[in-house]
């Protein structure tokens, strides 16, 4: 390890880094949790095993990397220096990674990734629908260096952005810096980064806190995480910068313990940037003191709420107060603290090194910059995303995620998770900014973006969102804690085929008196899934209740199944298969559901050879 | 000063004052619940978690809570906007959704701030239903009973026992709709380092924390004829009832007290007071012997319950400086099953003592072992409240009712008994008892005043035949931490302490009215009013009440000597917590 002294040893030590000649070929290959999950680290383990077995480590170097963001054809390996991009790959094609391509120079054709709509295959990463319109600015490193390793990061240009405020800005040049480049809170509440720096550094106190809010929560997001497992460095080098515009010295990460790598990369990489002297005493010789260190949270929701956070770090109840004080004035044991989210941190050593001008020449005239967005739900390329903000949805959905899976047509897109809205079809070419999603009844949000299809029912979607909540309410205030499990109970009867037009009427009155009166964003938000849904599928509200009926199929108690005595022919297969039984009929004889003794398990359905049975 | 503007009234409040003080300031009432703020104790609570104070900002999105809102200049407020009320209704609604609604059959029928709510805003209907959390009840202890379906979450018993006493017997746990008030491990709260104080009740909005009914028993006791049922009532009662038959915080009702008693068919009325001029005596001696023996020093007064439970959990290893005195009503049941019974030519086991108390602490004390070791010293304890609810169950018309007197023997006492009730006043009395044996019974003065007031800890030195002596009084818990924190890390210099449990000491007993006014101002007036009593009686040292030196002359023969230690004095108990 080297103790790194002064600037210029930094911009030394980078020099250094790159006169080593690296490998001829270089294999890397995803370490993020989700290709991890898909045993990606067996396949690391293959390669580094057939590596050694043909003495070929001087050649080869294999590189574990961050998140490519492809998730849906991971676990990914992307081979230099011809730049072949691998997709689902598995660790038995370890063998023919090394032995066909780099051995004998012939791609393996059949990882390579085909295009679903034209059949055409690409061999680089760059051709792919899925980065085609991608900006990747937070992003930038993750897929491209080995997140345990300090000198991959500053070979990138790490540590430099914290080299240059700390000698060539004063730290209101600094913070001056991120005003002008108009970034705005990337997990939620899209409240400007700068003037949140600046706030802190008014309030007056020997002792100030900087805080990175890794309480990543909302149900399909994983933006943060794959953040901090890509790129650590780049969070710990924002918050010094932070702590150097502030006037803090000392940073706290608050993490949820269910990121167990997030915790070890971020853990690893705080210890190496305190051997280099990137954090510690006298940082690069500046005279700036500059610590980090992690709390673990126990995984509540309500602890990304910035003074539930605070509470849960003093080791109090995560529950939320009232602001103000907000935590620029009263924060982390009543010491002026400044929160900000992983994504934003991400986003301030481009800033610093790049400039301002930059920055805020992307993006919309409000909304500056890029966005992480997660894509799940009915969508063919699951995956993280980061696109120029003003990138209208419809680029996201049928361009980079590749549009809706297995055909179906576009219902809704949900964003903002359980404080967000569905944003219907026909919104589809609205440009995604903080201001416009929140007109249409979601917000921003962290970044999670849902996909829903025909099959989704509208009334099911609220309710899952509303379970979520009423699970994560921290129970301190009314509304929220009695309020949102009200909402779901009408919910439940309206799914149920009990619901009644009076209850749309509680649903909608119950909805804004919760987002009228919580105490945090969490219950000021929650109803938002059920209001946003009334709003663009009230039909389907009022077919619940009016004809009973889920115009989706979704909702069980309101389904029927029924033979049609057209296309039955009698074979039986379908009373064979009932668990009930309540299917009769005799052989070569059209079949009849006993609706009564149904429990709509849909096995009929799914075994019927003449699609004779449909869903009504 | 801040200006600001509610429902177009421009007004001016001090710096600090929240949006709720501003509206109190312009003559609008805005309904609360969670929030409590007894002024001149630590008691805020101010957690703006139960919405029903929101109120509409211009300029802002959503409603915000005028209890925990500060007032910024320039702000403007609307109090009463469809919208505002309709948030109110709704919150209350909700509420109600989740509430036993057993109001008929609570013991907070008709004081229960909930449903005053309700009624203020004049809920007919409740449009929401659903699922009701279910706990369970805890009637382990035999002072209060905790009802946890009908708490509002308010926080308050939260807040006053782990902020005001730092007992720390409640945490908030669970989340979401299953959030409850619950002890550790949800443990009985017997088996706590509950204190019993009952200042948790006092603050409770509904009847999710109450005190153990008593009133059947003593009713059943009353209609024995095998039973001779004397009654006592401590200093503090007195200066109290009056409050819950509509009378004005501050009126002494002290004859209309025994003449309702004596209605109700008790055998004899009499009072603590005597048995606090006992103990006052008792407690001067053995002053007076650790000032000739040099110590153990300070000595601890101890009639409070609920502070000896707290040294005995908290600081075990101080128990050998409080005062080994009983506590009166205590001394007063050992002497009325002996020496009365004497007197009566009643047998002890037929003699029932009834303690009226403005204490819960009492009921788990009149059980402790070492009080009832052959008899039960006193055999049922009930406060202020039941006691006003006992008279209301006999039909009787307190207000109607004329001015009697206490029974006779052990009914008389001194003004300085008087003053037991309120912090500052045992010390007091034993003082000027202390000063005038110093004297050769002359006693220098008989007002210490320097020893009143109602903040939390106080401080006085005094010279007693050219001895100066540092004096502490000290109400609240968590000020009596604090110094017995002083006490323990060996910075004290003082000789006598005075520690009460509750804030303004046993005037605001567990066991008193409801803080239903939101104001601690009535503890000053009922303190004012036995200052008043005591200047008013010509008897005012504790050791010239002659029922007390005929006790001694006929009975227990010299203070402190072996009859009196044996009835009148006790030992602790470590506990540790």
């Amino acid at each position: 390890m080297v103790k790194i002294n002064s600037f210029k040893e930094l911009k030394e030590h980078k020099s250094r880094l790159s006169e080593h000649k690296p490998a001829e070929w270089r294999i890397f290959t995803c370490a993020g949790t989700g290709c991890a999950a898909s045993d990606s680290i067996f396949l690391a383990e293959n390669f580094r095993k057939i590596i050694a077995e043909k003495n070929l480590q001087d050649r080869i170097q294999v590189i574990p990397t961050g998140c490519f963001g492809f998730c849906e054809k991971g676990p990914i390996v992307n081979i230099f220096p011809d730049d072949t991009f691998y997709v689902k790959v598995s660790p038995d094609d370890a063998d023919d990674i090394v032995n066909q391509h780099i051995l004998n120079g012939q791609v393996v054709d059949r990882l390579l990734y085909i295009d679903p709509q034209t059949g055409e295959k690409h061999a680089q990463q760059h051709n792919i629908g899925f980065y085609q319109n991608q900006m990747r600015v937070a992003l930038r490193n993750c897929g491209k260096i080995n997140p345990e390793q300090i000198d991959d990061y500053i070979s990138h240009d790490g540590y430099f952005a914290l080299g240059k405020a700390l000698f060539e800005m004063s730290p209101e040049a600094v913070i001056e810096e991120v005003k002008k480049s108009g970034l705005r809170g990337r997990g939620g509440g899209g409240f400007p980064t700068g003037v949140k720096w600046e706030a802190t550094r008014k309030s007056e106190s020997d002792k100030k806190y900087i805080v990175c809010n890794a309480d990543e929560g909302d149900p399909g997001a994983f933006m943060d995480r794959s953040l901090m497992e890509g790129d650590p460095h780049a969070v710990i080098e924002a918050m010094a910068i932070a702590g150097h515009a502030i006037g803090a010295d000392e940073g706290l990460v608050y993490i949820r313990a269910e990121y167990p790598l997030a915790v070890h990369r971020l853990k690893t990489a705080i210890s190496q940037a305190f051997s280099y002297g990137m954090l510690g005493n006298n940082i690069m010789g500046s005279g700036f003191n500059f610590k980090v260190r992690m709390s673990l949270g126990a995984g509540a929701f309500v602890c990304g709420e910035e003074t539930s956070l605070m509470n849960s770090v003093q080791g109090e109840r995560g529950e939320p107060r009232v602001k103000p004080p907000f935590p620029a004035q009263h924060g982390i044991w009543n010491q002026p603290t400044n929160i900000n989210n992983v994504e934003t941190y991400a986003n301030i050593p481009q800033i610093i090194l790049k400039g301002a001008d930059w920055f805020s020449s992307i993006g919309t005239e409000k909304s500056k910059g890029t966005k992480v967005f997660a894509l799940a739900g009915k969508i063919n390329n699951v995956g993280l995303a980061e696109v120029p903000m003003g990138t209208p949805l419809r680029d996201v959905i049928f361009g980079i995620g590749g549009g809706i899976r297995d055909g179906k047509k576009l219902k809704a897109v949900q964003t903002g998770g359980p404080s967000g809205g569905c944003i219907p079809a026909d919104e589809l070419d609205l440009p995604i900014d903080y201001e416009n999603l929140q007109s249409i009844g979601s917000m921003m949000g962290s970044g999670g973006m849902i996909v829903m299809d025909e099959t989704d029912c509208m009334v099911d979607v609220a309710k899952f969102y509303l379970e979520f909540t009423v699970g994560e309410s921290c129970g301190k205030c009314t509304p929220c804690r009695i309020g949102n499990l009200r909402l779901h109970e009408l919910l439940e009867k309206i799914s149920n085929g009990h619901g009644t037009m009076d209850d749309l009427k509680s649903l909608r009155e119950l909805g804004e008196v919760i987002r009228d009166t919580s105490l945090c964003g969490l219950g000021q938000t929650s109803p938002n899934p059920v209001l946003s849904t009334m709003n663009y599928f009230g039909d389907e509200y009022e077919a619940h209740v009016k004809e009973r009926r889920c115009p989706a199929g979704k909702c069980t108690s309101l389904l029927r199944y029924q033979i049609s005595p057209e296309k039955c022919t009698g074979c039986t297969v379908c009373a064979k298969n009932c668990p009930v039984p309540c299917i009769e009929g005799e052989r070569k004889v059209t079949h009849r559901i006993i609706q009564e003794k149904c429990i709509k398990c849909g096995v009929c359905y799914s075994k019927c050879p003449f699609g004779a049975i449909s869903k009504v | 000063m801040i200006n600001i503007k509610i429902n177009n009234i421009e007004i001016a409040v001090e710096e600090g004052a929240t949006v709720l003080d501003a509206a109190k300031q312009a003559g609008i009432h805005i309904p609360t619940l969670c929030h409590l703020d007894l002024h001149n104790t630590k008691m805020v609570n101010q957690v703006g978690s139960c919405r029903v104070c929101m109120v509409e900002q211009e300029g802002r999105r959503n409603l915000m809570p005028a209890c925990s809102t500060t007032a910024v200049d320039g702000m403007v407020i609307h109090t009463h906007t469809p919208r505002a009320i309709n948030a109110r209704r709704t919150i209350v609604e909700l509420f109600l959704s989740n509430h036993p609604k057993d109001c008929l059959v609570c013991e907070r029928n008709g004081h229960c701030e909930l449903q005053n709510l309700a009624a203020e805003l004049g809920i007919r209907d409740v449009h929401y239903s659903g699922r009701r959390a279910k706990h369970p009840k805890d009637t382990s202890s035999l002072a209060l009973v905790r009802s946890p379906e009908k708490c509002v979450l308010c926080r308050r018993c939260e807040t006053m026992c782990n902020k005001v006493q730092t007992v720390g017997v409640y945490s908030t746990v669970n989340r979401g709709f299953d959030t409850v008030i619950s002890t550790a491990f949800n443990n009985p709260i017997l088996d706590t380092c509950c204190t019993f104080c009952g200042q948790c009740v006092s603050v409770c909005p509904t009847g999710a924390l109450t005190q153990v009914d008593n009133t059947h028993e003593v009713w059943d006791v009353i209609q024995n004829p095998e039973k001779f049922v004397i009654v006592q009532t401590a200093p503090a009662v007195r200066v109290a009832l009056g409050e819950l038959f509509d009378m004005e915080p501050g009126t002494s009702v002290t004859g209309k007290m025994v003449a309702a008693l004596k209605r109700m068919g008790f055998d004899m009325v009499l009072d603590t007071n005597f048995a606090a001029d006992l103990t006052i005596v008792e407690e001067a001696h053995e002053f007076i012997a650790r000032l000739k023996n040099g110590g153990p020093f300070p000595m601890l007064t101890s009639c409070c319950p609920a502070w000896v439970k707290f040294i005995e959990h908290q600081f075990p290893e101080l128990l050998n400086i409080p005062s080994t005195c009983k506590s009166p009503h205590e001394m007063f049941g050992a002497i009325a099953k002996t020496y009365l019974a004497d007197k009566l030519n009643i047998p002890a086991e037929k003699i029932v003592v009834v303690s009226v108390m403005p204490c819960l602490a009492k009921k788990y004390e009149a059980a402790r072992p070492e009080l009832k070791s052959e008899f039960n010293h006193v055999d049922y304890v009930i406060s202020t409240r039941e006691m006003a609810r006992m008279v209301h169950e006999a039909g009787i018309q307190f207000n109607l009712l004329p001015d009697e007197e206490f029974d006779s023997i052990m009914g008389e006492s001194s003004g300085a008994a008087d003053i037991f009730g309120t912090t500052g006043g045992v010390i007091e009395a034993a003082v000027r008892t202390a000063a005038a044996w110093l004297n050769d019974g002359k006693p220098p003065k008989i007002d210490f005043t320097e020893l009143r007031g109602l903040e939390g800890i106080r401080e006085a030195t005094i010279t007693l035949s050219g001895q100066k002596l540092n004096l502490a009084i000290t109400n609240g818990l968590g000020n009596a931490r604090t110094i017995f924190e002083r006490i323990r890390g060996g910075e004290s210099n003082y000789h006598l302490i005075e520690v009460m449990a509750c804030p303004g000491g046993c005037v605001g007993g567990g066991g008193q009215p409801y803080y239903l006014q939101h104001d601690a101002e009535v503890l000053r007036k009922r303190a004012a009013a036995l200052y008043i009593t005591d200047e008013s009686k010509s008897l005012r040292l504790s050791h010239e009440n002659p029922q007390i030196k005929q006790l001694y002359s006929e009975f227990l023969g010299e203070p402190g000597g072996k009859k009196a230690h044996k009835l009148l004095h006790t030992k602790y108990t470590k506990r540790g917590v």
